[in-house]
Formats: structure tokens, C-alpha cells, sequence
């Protein structure tokens, strides 16, 4: 990759994290086969080897989890909530004691870069146990009325781009409010989710309350669709999301899900630009865009079109793309083949409907899956690269003229789940971001999350809020 | 009294704060629980329904962006009309229930008061579910609760008046706009209301009454794109679960049916059900070792 700096490489040492030849499914705290004995192979992206074998949940050990959850639920949530509590705080401490272990093996599992699972993932993960934790004894005052009751078993299916963030999002409330879980990670990254099985077993948490299945959409379907499910949550697309509130109609279920989104990152002409093009490189190429809440469209005001494109060229040909373990890389693997080819197929068809493409001088690994950062320029708001969200590290650019069109363009999207804001005009900011239809918005910043503030969308980037008091509600029976 | 005839009233339905007829020029009878003739209400159809969507929608920037305050005195003012024809809802509802007019005023002023508890919480519901979120890091970030949008409300089919206005009032209270579907057999106190509601500031479009058949106006209100939730008070078991397989089609926010005591003081979940959670993260600046930089 051509860049200003030549760096020695300075690859973190896996010799940390020890992953086994095979793995089981996590049922009733211990680890099992599954019941027609298949199993499915997880590879390193950035590589293609095989990490490990893993079992791969059915129909069958669906049920079985289920019934584990429900046995352990009475138990679980008839205890002190200062009792779960000290489960949860014991976790967040053991993932922070192992946190380098994890990031490794999240970084060799996934394919992102070491600097993101090390000092973004992990840490999140972390805090959210302990924030959580912090919630079990004080329910009461969470301003549900007294003694709310948890719902029962939490039927949870999470995505392959935040593995481990996204297991904590889903289960330290749900454990802080008395439910117990059944959680299918996604069939590309099954380890981080099994090491914490693992960590669950260290902090001594009672059998059957966390049941780990690796498995395929087949076992998340049947998971959803579980008569003895009483809640579920849901973080990936919006067709799956779709198909899962159709699963769940007529029933007694609660349901929250996190979905999609083609968040809208406005630049106004009064913008710091430096400031912005970090920002705006945050907003797309964290994760190499592989984020629900990616800031993949760009809006810019026009009269700074050319000077903010310069400096964002510039600066995308100083970004590193290579070995995700690697501490100076900036770009990571996509998460697998299939996802390689949906980018580069959306892409491609960008590009055959007149969008003018760009990418910097960059050389990509000859094995594993890889994309380098692009842009579009010459986008409509017809285009599909506009429309659609690629789960990539691929930015699409618009242009405005006045705040109104920068908010009509930023809305004119069936999702509602991110957007951005940058301007040195704070009433500017507080006017814009009222109009602006999405869940989260970042005013002269991108890409941040903390425990405490829920996360979640408008419209069909899904309901319910992850985070925060809000994101108690979802396991309660209120 | 005098043998004078009564001027009977032609009963319409309520769109985009106009009163037209259904377009499909259908009316059907509506009896009092005796089997009396009462009126020939509107049989809305698919198109109504539409229409009544695009009059949601045109509303729901104003309703949405005028002040809490504004909101709340608005609603108020529904109150203070309708206790000016608190005989006139006594009748109807007395009629569309089977009720003594003892027990039907009793309804009304019950109905009258929701009015006013919720012209008292658009600007409170704020700070209930809203609130500043202390993250790890120099940023200001708030929560505040925004109103989902255009909603879909089918009226409780029983209770034609007091269960009308215990799902209709929290869903405008909160900012969005409303497409009433009335009680069925019990239409009369609903469009009624469309009258007292035209008459007290609240904007054309903001609530929208259609009568007729329930599961045919539900049905493409359920799968229409613009619409962003659905209360199902009003549908039955089998309805409600068809209902909420078209909603998915666009993620609609579905309130399912629940057995409900209108006559006690709601709680706050017909709010927060039709409201979103929007969280904005300002940087804050910090004073770094060399003086300011913020």
C-alpha cells in the first residue's frame, strides 16, 4: 500500500489466546455436542485458515437450551437482584482480566484490526457488564414502578460485525433484570461467544442462565419461533428483522430489534474540515464499514465539495489496510466471502449506473477477504449505492445547498437508525438534529457509544433502545 | 313540547379536518343496542383510508414541531368543547351502549377528564422518559423522546367514547397524528368527536375519524408505507394477528390488544408505545493543561 510513512511491522502476538480444535454448544453450563452432531468450521478472514471446529446447533438443541433457560429462570430470578449484580460486576472483571486474550481472538475471528477490538470493543463490552450490573439491585427506581418483573427466557440472535460487544448488549440486561438466555452468535465469529460460555463458568453463574448455540440461520429462526421464548432480540438486517416481527405477530412475545441503516453524515461549509474528514473516515471505515449505524452517505455542502474530497483522498491514502493484528492497521478483513461479494457486487452495480468511483493506490492480501476504501462521487439520491446499505468500506457523496435539503436528502431513507452533524454553528447542530429522523445523532463527532446512552432506530432500522435506563424496558414485563 | 320534526344529522366522516362522505358513496345502519335505526353512517373504503393517511402525514410536521405547551392547550380546549355538549355525548353514547343516561354521563365526564390528563402531559413525558446520559467521555449526550410518526388507531370496539379517547388522546398528546378507525357497531360518539375536535384548534389532519368495517379499513391501513404504527385496540384475535403481519412489512411499532380497563387512570405505555428515543451526542470541550480549548 502506497503511504507518506513506511512502518516495521508490529503484529500483536496470538500466542495469547489458545483456541481449541473444537467446540461445542453451551447448554445447562456445559459444553455439549449438538444432537445430530454436525459441526461448521470458523475461519480467520484475514487469512482463510481454520481457527476451529464448531457444533452447529439444530432444531433439537434449540429446544434443549430452551428448556435449560426455563429451569434456570425461576432460580435466577427469584434471587437478590444485589446477587446478580455480583455475577455481573464478576464478569465484567474477568472480561477486563482477559481482555487482551479476547481482542486477539475477536481480531483472528472477525478480521478487524487489533487497535478497534483492543480499544473500542473489549472495553465497551467490559463497561457494559458493569453498567448493567449496577442495574440488578435497583430496578425499583428505574421509573417502571415497583418490583418489575423480568419476562422469562430471552431468545437473543446477534451479528458477526461486533461479536462480542453485541453478546454484551444483549446479555447483561437481560441477566440484570432476571431473565435467562439462549444466544445463537452469528456463523462466521461462534469463538468469542464461546470463550465467554467460558467466563460465565469462572464467575460461577448458575447453570442453564447463559446458553451459547453456534449455529446458522436455521437454529436463529427456530430459536425466534420457540414456543417457550418469551422475549427476543434481535441485531442484524433489516430482511431478516422484517421476517422475525412476522414470526413473532400473535403472540405474546416482546420483541426489540437493531437493524439496518445508510445513516446520512452532513458537512456544513463552516465546518472544521480536518476535524470532519476524521470524522467522516470514523463514520465509514470503522470496521471497514461492516456498522449498522455507519455514516455511509456523506452530504456536503457545495461550495466545499472540492476542498473537503481533497483532503478526504488525501487522507484515505494514508490508511493501512493489511493483517488485522498488525497494531498500525486501520483497515481490517471483511468478515467473510459472502459479505465480499455483496459489497462487490453492490458496488459494481454503482458503478454501472454512473457513479464515478475512487480508491486510493492500495494493495490488497493475496489470501483471506479484502476491500479496499472507496468513495462515489456523482451520486443521486436514485442510486442504489445511495439507497442501499453495503456493510462496507464504501462512502457515498451527495451534495447539498441549504440546511432543508440537507435534512430532506438525510431523511429520504426507509431507515432511521444514525446520522452526523458537523458545523461550528450550535444552533445550527440543535435544529438540525431535531429534524433529522434517526436514533442517534452525532453532532461534530461519529461513531461513539458508551453504556449508558441508548442506541437504537427509527422506521425499519428497527425498535426498542439497547442501552442506558431505556434498555431495561425491553426485558421487563412492563 | 311541540310536534315540530327534529333535524336529523347526517353523519360524515373526518378527513384532513374536512368532512367529507366515504368516496365509495357506501353508508351502513347503525342501531342502538334495542335494534333501533340511529343513522346511516359512512362505509369507508380502501380509498378513504388512503386518504386519511396523506392527511396524517401532511400534519405531522406542524402537530409534531409545535410546542409541548401548544399541544397541551390544544387538547385542553377538546375538553372545554366538549363539556359544552356534554348532553349531546350523553345521548349518543347512551344510545351506542345500551347505558342508562345516569351511567352514560358518568362516561362522558370520565371521558372529558382524559382529555384533560393528557392535555397535561405534552410537556411533561419529556422529562419522565428523557433525560442526559452520563458517558465515559467529553460529551453532553441527551435522550428525548420523539413521536413516531403517522399512526393507525383502531378504536376499542366496546367502550365507543371513553376507549375512543383513551387511545386517541395519548397518541396526538405525544406529537403524531392519528387515523381513528371508530367502533363498528358503535360509530356515532367518534365522528361526533371529529366535530368537537374541528372546533378546537386542533390542526385539520392531525386526527382523522373513519367508520365502516373495521378489518377492511385496518387491512390496508396495516400495510400501508406511510404509516408508522398500529394500535389494535380494536381488533379481535385473529385480526390483530393478520394486522401485525402487514405491519412488518415496514416495521410498523405494534400495540397489540390487551384487555383494558378504560375507566381507571392510564398509565404512560399509549405514550411511550408510539414514541421513539432520539440521543444526540454533543463534544464538550475540555480544558486542557494550557488554558482553554473549548
Amino acid at each position: 500500500m502506497a503511504s507518506v510513512f513506511e512502518y516495521a511491522p508490529a503484529p500483536e502476538s496470538r500466542s495469547i489466546v489458545d483456541i481449541a480444535p473444537s467446540y461445542g454448544l453451551f447448554i445447562d453450563g456445559e459444553f455439549v455436542e449438538a444432537a445430530d452432531g454436525k459441526v461448521f468450521k470458523t475461519v480467520s478472514p484475514s487469512t482463510e485458515e481454520v481457527l476451529s471446529e464448531v457444533a452447529q446447533a439444530g432444531e433439537a438443541d434449540v429446544d434443549r437450551a430452551v428448556q435449560a433457560a426455563r429451569k434456570a429462570f425461576e432460580k435466577w430470578s427469584a434471587l437478590p437482584g444485589s446477587e446478580r449484580a455480583k455475577y455481573l460486576f464478576r464478569i465484567a472483571r474477568i472480561i477486563q482480566e482477559r481482555s487482551r486474550e479476547l481482542a486477539v481472538l475477536e481480531t483472528l475471528d472477525n478480521g478487524k484490526p487489533i487497535k478497534e477490538t483492543r480499544d473500542a470493543d473489549l472495553p465497551l463490552v467490559a463497561a457494559h457488564f458493569f453498567y448493567y450490573a449496577g442495574w440488578a439491585d435497583k430496578l425499583d427506581h428505574a421509573g417502571f414502578g415497583a418490583n418489575p418483573r423480568p419476562l422469562g427466557v430471552a431468545g437473543q440472535v446477534i451479528p458477526w460485525n461486533f461479536p462480542l460487544l453485541m453478546l454484551a448488549w444483549k446479555i447483561a440486561p437481560a441477566l440484570a433484570t432476571g431473565n435467562t438466555v439462549v444466544l445463537k452468535p452469528a456463523e462466521t465469529t461462534p469463538l468469542s461467544a464461546l470463550f465467554f460460555a467460558d467466563i460465565c463458568r469462572q464467575a460461577g453463574l448458575p447453570k442453564g442462565v447463559v446458553n451459547i448455540l453456534p449455529g446458522y440461520g436455521g437454529a436463529g429462526a427456530a430459536l425466534v419461533a420457540h414456543p417457550d421464548v418469551n422475549k427476543v432480540a434481535f441485531t442484524g438486517s433489516t430482511a431478516v428483522g422484517k421476517e422475525i416481527a412476522r414470526t413473532v405477530a400473535g403472540t405474546r412475545k416482546k420483541v426489540t430489534l437493531e437493524l439496518g441503516g445508510k445513516g446520512a453524515n452532513i458537512v456544513f461549509d463552516d465546518a472544521p474540515v480536518d476535524q470532519a474528514v476524521e470524522g467522516i473516515v470514523n463514520g465509514i471505515f470503522f470496521n471497514q464499514g461492516q456498522v449498522c449505524c455507519a455514516g455511509s452517505r456523506l452530504l456536503v455542502q457545495e461550495s466545499i465539495q472540492d476542498e473537503l474530497l481533497e483532503s478526504l483522498k488525501r487522507r484515505l491514502s494514508t490508511l493501512r489496510l493489511g493483517d488485522p493484528l498488525d497494531k498500525n492497521t486501520d483497515i481490517g478483513a471483511i468478515n467473510s466471502e459472502e459479505q465480499l461479494t455483496r459489497i462487490t457486487s453492490l458496488v459494481e452495480q454503482g458503478e454501472a449506473e454512473g457513479a464515478e468511483r475512487w480508491s486510493p493506490a492500495c494493495e490488497l492480501p493475496e489470501s483471506g477477504y479484502w476491500f479496499a476504501p472507496t468513495l462515489f462521487t456523482n451520486v443521486t439520491q436514485a442510486h442504489t449505492v445511495a439507497r442501499d446499505e453495503i456493510f462496507g468500506p464504501v462512502l457515498s457523496v451527495l451534495t447539498f445547498r441549504t440546511p432543508d435539503e440537507a435534512v430532506a436528502k438525510a431523511n429520504n431513507t426507509p431507515y432511521g437508525l444514525s446520522a452526523g452533524i458537523w458545523t461550528e454553528k450550535g444552533s445550527r447542530i440543535l435544529a438540525v438534529a431535531n429534524k433529522l429522523r434517526a436514533g442517534v445523532v452525532w453532532s461534530n463527532t461519529f461513531n461513539k457509544f458508551d453504556p449508558t446512552s441508548p442506541f437504537g432506530g427509527y422506521k425499519e432500522s428497527g425498535f426498542g433502545r439497547e442501552g442506558g435506563r431505556h434498555g431495561l424496558e425491553a426485558y421487563l414485563d412492563v | 313540547m311541540s310536534d315540530r320534526l327534529t333535524v336529523l344529522k347526517t353523519y360524515k366522516l373526518y378527513v384532513g379536518g374536512k368532512f367529507p362522505r366515504s368516496e365509495s358513496g357506501r353508508v351502513y345502519e347503525v342501531t342502538d343496542s334495542k335494534g333501533k335505526w340511529l343513522a346511516n353512517a359512512p362505509l369507508s373504503s380502501r380509498k378513504d383510508a388512503r386518504d386519511a393517511v396523506v392527511a396524517a402525514r401532511k400534519a405531522f410536521g406542524g402537530w409534531s414541531g409545535a410546542t409541548a405547551y401548544n399541544r397541551g392547550q390544544v387538547l385542553y380546549r377538546v375538553a372545554e368543547m366538549l363539556e359544552g355538549r356534554r348532553d349531546q355525548f350523553t345521548r349518543e353514547v347512551a344510545d351506542a351502549e345500551g347505558l342508562s343516561k345516569s351511567k352514560a354521563a358518568a362516561v362522558v365526564d370520565a371521558t372529558i377528564d382524559r382529555w384533560v390528563w393528557y392535555a397535561g402531559w405534552t410537556d411533561k413525558i419529556a422529562q419522565v422518559v428523557g433525560g442526559g446520559n452520563p458517558v465515559a467521555g467529553p460529551f453532553f449526550n441527551l435522550s428525548s423522546p420523539e413521536p413516531t410518526g403517522v399512526v393507525a388507531v383502531l378504536a376499542p370496539q366496546e367502550s365507543s367514547f371513553l376507549g375512543l379517547v383513551s387511545v386517541l388522546a395519548p397518541v396526538i398528546a405525544t406529537g403524531n397524528t392519528a387515523i381513528v378507525v371508530a367502533s363498528e357497531k358503535s360509530p356515532l360518539p367518534a365522528l361526533s368527536l371529529a366535530e368537537v375536535l374541528a372546533t378546537s384548534d386542533v390542526p385539520g389532519g392531525v386526527v382523522n375519524v373513519l367508520s365502516g368495517r373495521t378489518a377492511e379499513i385496518a387491512t390496508p391501513l396495516a400495510a400501508h408505507q406511510d404509516v408508522n404504527a398500529i394500535d389494535l385496540a380494536g381488533a379481535d384475535e385473529v385480526l390483530a394477528k393478520e394486522l401485525e403481519i402487514a405491519a412488518a412489512d415496514n416495521l410498523k411499532r405494534v400495540l397489540r390488544p390487551q384487555p383494558v380497563d378504560y375507566a381507571e387512570t392510564p398509565g404512560i405505555d399509549r405514550m411511550t408505545a408510539f414514541l421513539e428515543t432520539k440521543t444526540v451526542w454533543h463534544p464538550t470541550g475540555s480544558l486542557g493543561a494550557s488554558g482553554s480549548s473549548y
